[in-house]
C-alpha cells in the first residue's frame, strides 16, 4: 500500500523498490514469525526438535568420522567440539537454502493474491534456520562445560559466519527460487544437494586433511568450506587456524551471487504469478 | 480527482499446445534420442491470447464501480493488473491512494495457526501495520463472531467460520481504494448482508471500490457505475443500470443454445450423440431477461444409434457453487435407431436469482449411464422482486413463491 501515486506498466517495477521493502518489514517479521510458529505445531517434543536435530546429527558424525573413520586420532580437542561448528553451519546452510528455494512456490497463494515486495519472502525465510542456529551454539556452550573447553574471544565473529553462510544460501537460493517458479526440476535438485553436500564440505572432518590436495581449490568454491573453517577458527580458536584459501572464495562466491540473484529475481518477480 | 486510470492496457499470455507423441516408455525414449540428434520437427504449436486488449477508462474518486462479464472476459485479470500481481504487456494504470485488493477472503491464512495469529498474519499481508491491527483486533473479532474460537487453530474452523474471519479482517482496512473480487459468492446470506452494508459504509465514506461480481442485484444495489467486459475488450462503461441491461441481454443470447448439425463432430460416443440442447425462456410482458418470473423451457434433442434400447433421459440442475439443485429423469421408453426429444419445464417462481448449469445423462435399461453431457449448458436468472424494501441476495438455491407461509391472528390477546 502506497500513499504515492503508483504507475503500473510494463516492465517497469516500483520505483522505490527498497523504500517499499524497508515499509513493510513488519510483514518480514510477521511471515518469519509464521514459519517459526508453524515448524513444532501439533507434535509433542515442540522446541525440543531444535535440539534433537543438530545432537543426533553430530552424534552420528563424531561416531562415523570419528570413531570409525579413525579421524578423532588427529584432533587435539574432543572430537565433539570439532564437528560441532560444522554442524551448525551445515544445517544452518542447508535449511536456509531449502526453506529460501521454495519460498515463491510455498507462498504462491499469497503471490498470486496480494501484491507485496516479492523479495520480502525470501528474506524473511531466514527467521526459522537462525532460530535453530542459536539452539545450536547453546548446545556447542553445554559441551565446551562438559569437556571443560575455553572458546577463544574469536567468538565475537561468530555472528558474521553465521550471516556469510546465509547469503551463501540466499545468493543460491533465491536464484533456485525464481526458477524454481518455471521449472519444478528444482525442487528435486534441492534435496539432493542438501543430502550430499555435507560430504563435499568440511562438515565432519577439519578441512586440514584436504588441504594438500591438488583439487583443493575447485573444493573451496563451495562457500560452506569458508564459512565453517571459519565458524570452527572462531569457536575453537588455537585449535583452527584462519584459511584465507576459504576465506576469499567464499567472499567472492557471496558477493557475487547475492548480487546477480537479486538482479534476476527483480527482473523475474512481476511475471511470477504467470507461471505458478 | 481521478483515483484510478487505465490506459490502453493489455494483457498477452502464449499458450502452447503439445501435441501427444508417444504413447509409451519406448516410443518416448526413441523419440527422445532421434530428437536430440536430429533437427527437431516442431510439433508444439503457440497461440497467443488475449486476455485483455486496449481497455482504458477513469475512475473517479468515490466512485464505486461494478464489473461485469462472463467467464473468461478478463474480469479477473483487470484486477490482478490493477493490484500489481502482474503486469499488462501494453499500456499503462495510474493510481492515485492508497490501494488495498482483496481477491480472496483469508489470503495467506496458515491453517495451523489460531484465529488470534491468523489475524495479525493476514492483516499484515493485506498491508495493515501492527499498530491498526491491534487497535481494531476486538471490532474484527466481533464482526466475525468468532470469540469463542480465537485460540483454536483455523483448520478446524467451519468454513463459514473461515470466510467471516477473513472478510472481517478485510472490512476493517482503510484504504482509499477497495479492489473487491467476487468474495460475497460464499458466506451465509446473513453474513452477506453484513459484508455489503459495510461496503456501502466504506463507499459513503467517498472511498473508490472496484467490484467483481456475478451477483448483478449485488452491483446494482451497491455501485454507481459499471464496465462490461466481453472477450478482453471493454464493451461498456457507464451507468449502472444501463450497463447491467446491456450485460444481461448479451449473456442470454450467447449461452442459452448449443447446437451441432452432423453426428460426427457432435459430443458423446458410439451409442448416442448430442444433436442440439436450448434453454427457451417464455418471456412475459416484454422483458428481455431471464429473471425469477421467467417459466424456462429446457429442449434437448440427441440422435440415439442403438437397435431397440430401453433408454432415459437424466436431467442435473446445479447451481453456480456447484451443488446439484435436483435431478430429474424421464420414463425409460424402448426406442430404434434416430433423432430423441426431451424436454423439461421449470415453472416460473421456483429459482431463485443467479447462474445455474445443466447435465445431461443418458441412461440405458434405467441403471447403466451411458453418456453423461457435463455442464450442457448454464443461464443466469436476473433477480425480481416486489412487496419487500430489502435488496440483500436472496439466499438459497430455489425461491419457490409456489410454497406460501401463511400468517393468520388466532388471538387478540398479548
Amino acid at each position: 500500500m502506497e500513499r504515492d501515486e503508483v504507475i503500473i506498466k510494463a516492465g517497469k517495477s516500483a520505483l522505490h523498490y527498497w523504500r517499499e521493502v524497508w515499509r513493510q518489514k513488519e510483514l518480514f517479521w510477521i511471515l518469519g514469525k509464521r514459519d517459526v510458529m508453524v515448524r513444532y505445531k501439533q507434535t509433542i517434543l515442540g522446541v525440543a526438535w531444535g535440539v534433537i536435530r543438530p545432537l543426533m546429527t553430530a552424534i552420528v558424525m563424531v561416531f562415523a568420522f570419528g570413531k570409525i573413520a579413525k579421524l578423532e586420532q588427529d584432533s587435539t580437542i574432543p572430537y565433539m567440539l570439532v564437528v560441532i561448528p560444522g554442524v551448525i553451519i551445515w544445517l544452518f546452510f542447508s535449511q536456509s537454502l531449502s526453506q529460501i528455494s521454495n519460498s515463491i512456490v510455498g507462498n504462491g497463494n499469497l503471490v498470486s493474491k496480494v501484491y507485496f515486495p516479492r523479495i520480502i519472502i525470501p528474506f524473511s525465510s531466514l527467521l526459522v534456520g537462525l532460530l535453530d542456529a542459536m539452539i545450536a551454539f547453546a548446545m556447542f556452550f553445554v559441551f565446551c562445560i562438559y569437556y571443560k573447553f575455553l572458546p577463544s574471544w574469536h567468538i565475537f565473529f561468530a555472528p558474521i559466519f553465521l550471516f556469510l553462510a546465509y547469503l551463501g544460501a540466499f545468493g543460491a537460493g533465491l536464484l533456485a527460487s525464481v526458477l524454481n517458479v518455471k521449472y519444478r526440476d528444482i525442487a528435486q535438485i534441492i534435496p539432493f544437494v542438501v543430502q550430499f553436500g555435507y560430504f563435499i564440505s568440511p562438515v565432519a572432518y577439519s578441512s586440514e586433511r584436504v588441504k594438500d590436495e591438488w583439487w583443493y581449490p575447485v573444493y573451496n568454491l563451495n562457500p560452506v568450506a569458508g564459512a565453517i573453517d571459519g565458524l570452527r577458527w572462531c569457536l575453537l580458536g588455537d585449535f583452527a587456524e584462519f584459511n584465507w584459501q576459504s576465506f576469499i572464495p567464499m567472499l567472492l562466491f557471496v558477493t557475487i551471487s547475492v548480487l546477480f540473484s537479486i538482479w534476476f529475481f527483480r527482473k523475474n518477480e512481476n511475471s511470477f504469478v504467470d507461471h505458478l | 480527482m481521478k483515483a484510478i486510470s487505465i490506459d490502453n492496457i493489455s494483457k498477452k499470455y502464449i499458450l502452447s499446445h503439445k501435441k501427444k507423441k508417444y504413447q509409451n516408455l519406448k516410443e518416448s525414449m526413441s523419440g527422445f534420442f532421434s530428437e536430440l540428434f536430429s533437427s527437431k520437427d516442431e510439433e508444439e504449436t503457440k497461440e497467443v491470447f488475449w486476455a485483455l486488449r486496449n481497455v482504458s477508462f477513469d475512475i473517479e474518486q468515490g466512485d464505486r464501480i461494478g464489473i461485469v462479464g462472463s467467464n473468461g472476459a478478463g474480469k479477473s485479470t483487470l484486477l490482478k493488473i490493477l493490484s500489481r500481481i502482474t503486469e499488462p504487456t501494453s499500456g499503462q494504470v495510474k493510481v492515485n491512494g492508497r490501494m488495498a485488493s482483496l481477491l480472496e477472503v483469508g489470503t495467506g491464512f496458515h491453517p495451523d495457526l489460531t484465529g488470534r495469529e491468523n489475524i495479525f498474519l493476514n492483516g499484515a499481508i493485506l498491508g495493515m501495520k501492527q499498530q491498526e491491527i491491534k487497535r481494531q483486533f476486538d471490532e474484527i473479532v466481533s464482526f466475525a463472531g468468532i470469540e469463542k474460537f480465537l485460540d483454536t487453530p483455523v483448520k478446524r474452523y467451519s468454513s463459514g467460520m473461515y470466510v467471516r474471519l477473513g472478510f472481517a479482517i478485510a472490512a476493517h482496512l482503510e484504504p482509499e481504494i477497495l479492489i473487491v473480487d467476487e468474495v460475497l459468492a460464499v458466506g451465509d446470506s446473513e453474513f452477506q448482508k453484513k459484508c455489503l452494508g459495510k461496503m456501502k459504509d466504506v463507499s459513503s465514506s467517498g472511498r473508490t471500490i472496484l467490484f467483481v461480481s456475478h451477483n448483478a442485484t449485488a452491483i446494482q444495489g451497491l455501485c454507481n457505475k459499471a464496465a462490461f467486459l466481453q472477450k478482453g475488450s471493454l464493451v461498456k462503461y457507464g451507468e449502472v443500470g444501463e450497463v447491467l441491461h446491456d450485460y444481461m441481454t448479451s449473456i442470454s443470447k450467447f449461452q442459452l443454445q448449443q447446437n451441432w448439425e452432423t453426428p460426427d463432430n457432435a459430443p458423446g460416443n458410439d451409442q448416442v450423440r448430442i444433436k442440439n440442447i436450448e434453454v427457451v425462456p417464455e418471456f412475459i410482458n416484454g422483458s428481455k431477461n431471464i429473471d425469477v418470473r421467467t417459466p424456462l423451457k429446457i429442449n434437448i434433442e440427441f440422435w440415439n444409434m442403438l437397435e431397440s434400447a430401453h433408454l432415459n433421459l437424466s436431467m442435473f440442475l446445479y447451481s453456480m457453487t456447484g451443488e446439484c439443485v435436483f435431478n430429474v429423469g424421464s420414463q425409460a421408453k424402448t426406442f430404434s435407431k434416430g433423432l430423441i426429444k426431451g424436454m423439461l419445464e421449470i415453472p416460473a417462481n421456483f429459482l431463485n436469482d443467479g447462474s445455474y448449469y445443466i447435465s445431461v445423462m443418458i441412461v440405458k435399461d434405467t441403471a447403466d449411464p451411458i453418456y453423461f453431457m457435463e455442464d450442457a449448458i448454464s443461464f443466469d436468472v436476473a433477480d425480481w422482486r416486489e412487496g419487500t424494501n430489502w435488496y440483500g441476495k436472496w439466499p438459497g438455491a430455489v425461491r419457490p413463491i409456489n410454497i406460501p407461509v401463511q400468517t393468520w391472528k388466532v388471538d387478540g390477546l398479548i
